[in-house]
């Protein structure tokens, strides 16, 4: 009776080699462009908004793998980019605050320091949160929600639910959090001035160049043994479970290294933008990240990436040209890609490859 | 000590809204696995229709509403939903792209600020704590559970639709039409969405974002009663209602939702599939 | 562009068009180039950093939430750009990169208090939404009420965009206050005041002072929830001044006879007529020029004489309490006599000494 959650469409596992030379040669043209083309040509507000999109696009990286390698349909992503952002934001303030209280607190009439902002002082251990807790929050959701077999659309919207749920809680706590304000107003960045067009595309350069390990990582693990599980995971739960293996476990290690990824594109994304509130990680940013996996391709990790980038992209062009079209183009955009490319921008191309190369033989 | 014995009539009440506004969704996506986003946007469809009705009568504009959301409902499913079956989680962000443009098309079409609907006048006044209106609002929600109850358990159609709802393939060899069961569903929930727009006109704002105030919720009562559940629809809606009722009478409201949020979790774990759900041998 | 922001930016090309038809600023006509922050505040610094990096604008004029004004405040300040906040909003704040025309504190709550001790009303219930205008107001309240003899009853707040209201109001019936001060935002207005009229609490025996409701919002909540009740604002479309006449007169030839304006609206429009005369006085559009020029321009408006304070770039600007009539337009019932110093830290006022 339940509707079976059979992978949509999904590609054919078999894989066929790719000639070898191709996948390193497409990575370093798109590394050179990234690194070297944009930087020079972008003026700097463009770059930095370039920036932003490749931090959505760590974030879309997690997702591919969560929901095209593993079946996981995440809404709730933006909870763990928020918490890897917060982590980022708390020591910035801390930082800028030399010593004093943080502004939000003063005018949130808080005298002293809360004890859970004081080891945020220290940048590693900031840093090393903004990883830690979005993987420690996974790995718990994970845990109790895999385990009871809670899936498919269910799992959807608990992770929806967790998301409004967060920024409920991060509103509530205005003395800690800043509240609907979130943090802001950040002056420096390990000694760099922030304003700084040379800061920018320093930290630029810093995004592009952790979006490219990340994605070489996970598409390492994609090829490992434990990929090949996750896709037996995703594509008949059970069977894999019959074979002796805990289909729970490789979900929730898989959600976790998604969180982590998500955790790291909001350390990232509160220099480069300069704010972390709750209205990027609630219901409609998570959904919206979602939206760019599935346009640039969810079975496909450099698709999800691109995706993501191709949003952002877009959503700055047409609310600045076609402010009033942007919701309807969003979402017949959606609906299109939903309906003609299930597989989105990198199934399109595939295909385009395939068939050209078919009519050449 | 009034204060904590007028909780129960107003988690009552909760419940009424919950349970209106998730009764459809319980349908589409219990029978046929649609996650249906823009479910709150048809909700926003009814309360409109209320706004456009108002000279005519707040009586009229529940039938009138049921049908145009109906209506909405059985457009998407023909012209898009039908070709996702068996894929519910694309189906949740197909009809989120939609529930994006039905949004914009209220603001278009109505202006971006709220709307005026003015509850009539024998709506005023009230019983105890309860007013008129939420008293309105619970008599609807027992009067759609009955009215669904009967049509699936005393009717031919109701009949085929718990058929198909137990078990798809098995009805559809036994000579049922899915396909048209699946139209009939949609419409009725998508109805019942535009019959619970009405009534939140007497309760709240009537805007463009009307529907996605009440979507995570609907969702969640879903969830908590199992798919495709009458009593299990009815009994969460209930639940969630008084939940939320005391919560926020002994904390706030803000920390009501969370911990609404935390039950849910935690209920999940001891009943994964909800309240209720078909025992079947199928491996899901 | 969401709800009320939509009719503030109209309000504001109304005067550009005025300020263009009377031939402009320096012998130039102004240029609007709109951008929409989609109620989203690091949109807003996002588009306001794109409004002065890329297209060079002399001025914006905009911001709506606290939220989106403090997520552009970094950006004006590192830019040295200009902002002018058309809202009302919660004080404790003075950037020298943005000019103020909606009322500070001073201007709004705590003659809004005034007005409530005068009535007589004693025992107050809070009630907000959550986040930081509602709690830093509420701050005030108490700290006005324990000075003035008054009492707290209750203060609570809901999420943005709450709509269930009937736990709220049955905190506040059994807490029975004189009065309720209400700073909820937005939609939750409109759950708010239907769910509290039809638990049959009226006006009369206790009414909700809001800062949040302007003619706008009457209308989407209906003015039958709402009629009776206190509002506190610096301006209502009935002012009687005649530059109002003037400016309500345009708005509706411009936009349609069904539109109202409102507080909001008002500032907006001031902001750029206040721009403009700085811009003149300095003789150029230059920041840093404008800024010197700035402190002191006087100029009559609709809701009367506005003069800017040099030192924190707020507005001197009159108090008006009003109520809302079965028509849907606000009465004024009382005013401050005379534009009110701006004092966003609330320096003067002994009882705020352990605010800030």
């Amino acid at each position: 009776m339940t509707a079976v959650e059979a992978p949509a469409e999904a590609p054919p596992v078999v894989r066929r080699e790719p000639r070898r030379w191709q996948g390193p040669a497409a990575f370093a043209a798109v590394a050179l462009l990234a690194l070297v083309v944009a930087p020079l040509l972008l003026e700097p507000f463009r770059l930095g908004l370039l920036a932003k999109y490749l931090c959505y696009a760590i974030v879309a990286l997690g997702i591919g793998l969560a929901w095209g390698q593993g079946g996981m349909l995440t809404l709730g992503q933006g909870v763990f980019f928020g918490l890897g952002g917060y982590a980022m934001g708390m020591y910035l303030k801390l930082h800028d605050a030399g010593g004093d209280l943080p502004d939000f607190m003063v005018w949130s009439g808080v005298e002293k320091l809360p004890a859970l902002w004081t080891p945020f002082g220290n940048p590693v251990f900031a840093l090393a949160m903004a990883v830690v807790v979005p993987v420690v929050v996974a790995l718990l959701l994970g845990a109790l929600v895999f385990r009871q077999r809670v899936r498919g659309a269910y799992f959807a919207i608990l992770t929806q639910a967790l998301a409004a749920a967060l920024v409920i809680l991060l509103v509530g706590q205005q003395g800690l959090t800043g509240g609907t304000n979130g943090l802001t107003n950040f002056f420096d960045f390990f000694g760099q001035d922030l304003a700084a067009d040379e800061t920018q595309r320093g930290l630029y350069l810093t995004v592009a160049v952790v979006l490219g390990v990340l994605y070489l990582g996970a598409r390492q693990l994609v090829r490992s043994r434990f990929g090949r599980l996750l896709l037996a995971v995703r594509d008949g739960e059970d069977r894999v479970r019959f074979l002796g293996y805990n289909p729970a476990t490789v979900k929730t290690l898989t959600f976790a290294v998604s969180a982590g990824m998500a955790g790291i594109a909001g350390a990232l994304f509160v220099p480069v933008v300069g704010i972390i509130s709750p209205a990027l990680l609630g219901v409609v940013p998570s959904l919206e990240l979602v939206v760019g996996v599935a346009v640039g391709g969810r079975f496909a990790l450099a698709g999800a990436l691109l995706g993501a980038v191709v949003m952002g992209y877009a959503r700055t062009y047409f609310s600045e040209e076609l402010p009033a079209a942007w919701l309807y183009l969003q979402g017949a955009l959606f609906v299109l890609v939903m309906t003609l490319a299930p597989r989105g921008i990198a199934g399109l191309a595939a295909g385009l490859v395939r068939r050209r190369r078919e009519a050449g033989t | 000590m009034e204060g904590v014995l007028n909780q129960l009539p107003i988690g009552l009440s909760i419940g009424a809204v919950l349970l209106l506004i998730a009764l459809g969704l319980t349908f589409t996506f219990g029978q046929m696995g649609v996650i249906n986003m823009a479910h709150g946007e048809f909700i926003m469809a009814g309360a409109y229709t209320a706004y456009l009705l108002q000279g005519v009568g707040f009586l009229v504009a529940l039938p009138a509403a049921f049908v145009v959301a109906g209506l909405m409902g059985l457009v998407l499913e023909r012209t898009l939903i039908r070709r996702f079956y068996g894929r519910p989680l694309d189906t949740l962000l197909l009809t989120w792209g939609v529930s994006l443009m039905l949004q914009q098309l209220a603001r278009d079409l109505f202006g971006a600020p709220n709307v005026q609907v003015v509850s009539p006048a024998w709506l005023r006044g009230g019983l105890g704590i309860l007013p008129y209106n939420r008293l309105f609002i619970m008599a609807l929600a027992v009067l759609s559970v009955l009215a669904i109850w009967a049509y699936m358990h005393k009717t031919g159609q109701g009949r085929r639709m718990r058929a198909v709802m137990q078990n798809r393939r098995l009805a559809a060899t036994s000579g049922i039409d899915t396909g048209r069961v699946d139209q009939r569903t949609f419409f009725i929930g998508s109805g019942l969405a535009g019959v619970a727009g009405v009534a939140l006109t007497l309760i709240g704002p009537v805007g463009p974002t009307l529907g996605t105030y009440y979507i995570v919720d609907a969702f969640l009562v879903v969830v908590a009663g199992g798919l495709g559940q009458l009593r299990g629809a009815v009994l969460a809606a209930i639940g969630l209602g008084l939940l939320n009722s005391y919560a926020e009478f002994w904390s706030d409201a803000s920390l009501a939702k969370v911990i609404v949020f935390v039950a849910i979790i935690g209920f999940l774990q001891i009943r994964p599939q909800g309240l209720f759900f078909v025992r079947s041998r199928a491996l899901t | 562009m969401a709800i009320s922001e939509v009719t503030v930016r109209d309000a504001e090309l109304l005067a550009i068009d005025e300020i263009n038809a009377a031939g402009g600023v320096l012998g130039k006509k102004l240029e609007p180039v709109v951008e929409d922050g989609a109620s989203d505040w690091p949109t807003f610094a996002e588009k306001a950093t794109k409004l002065i990096a890329q297209d060079k604008v002399a001025t914006v004029f905009g911001g709506w939430t606290s939220a989106s004004r403090k997520a552009m405040l970094p950006v004006f300040e590192k830019r040295k750009a200009l902002l002018w906040y058309p809202v009302q909003y919660e004080g404790l704040e003075s950037s020298p990169y943005i000019f103020y025309t909606g009322a500070t504190t001073n201007q709004q709550i705590v003659p809004g208090l005034d007005y409530l001790k005068e009535k007589g009303k004693k025992k107050l219930f809070l009630v907000g939404s959550d986040y930081v205008f509602p709690r830093t107001a509420n701050k005030i309240i108490k700290a006005y009420a324990a000075a003035n003899g008054m009492e707290v009853l209750g203060e609570e707040y809901t999420p943005l965009g709450h709509t269930e209201y009937s736990t709220l109001v049955n905190k506040i019936t059994e807490a029975k206050p004189d009065a309720v001060f209400n700073t909820l935002n937005g939609d939750s207005n409109v759950a708010f005041f239907k769910q509290l009229k039809s638990a049959g609490v009226s006006a009369e025996q206790m009414p909700v002072m809001s800062v949040s409701v302007a003619e706008e919002e009457v209308k989407g909540i209906g003015v039958d929830n709402v009629a009776g009740q206190l509002v506190a604002w610096n301006y209502y479309q009935t002012t009687d001044t005649p530059a109002n006449q003037k400016f309500v007169a345009a708005f509706k030839a411009k936009y349609g006879a069904d539109k109202v304006t409102s507080d909001p609206m008002e500032a907006g429009y001031n902001a750029v007529y206040l721009w403009a005369e700085a811009a003149k006085k300095a003789g150029s559009t230059d920041v840093e020029a404008v800024k010197k020029a700035a402190g002191g321009v006087s100029l009559d408006r609709p809701e009367g004489k506005v003069t800017i304070d040099g030192d924190n770039q707020h507005v001197y600007k009159t108090a008006r309490i009003g109520v809302v009539q079965p028509d849907g337009q606000i009465k004024e019932v009382w005013n401050s006599g005379e534009p009110i110093k701006p004092d966003p830290y609330l320096k003067t006022y002994s009882w705020a000494g352990g605010l800030v």
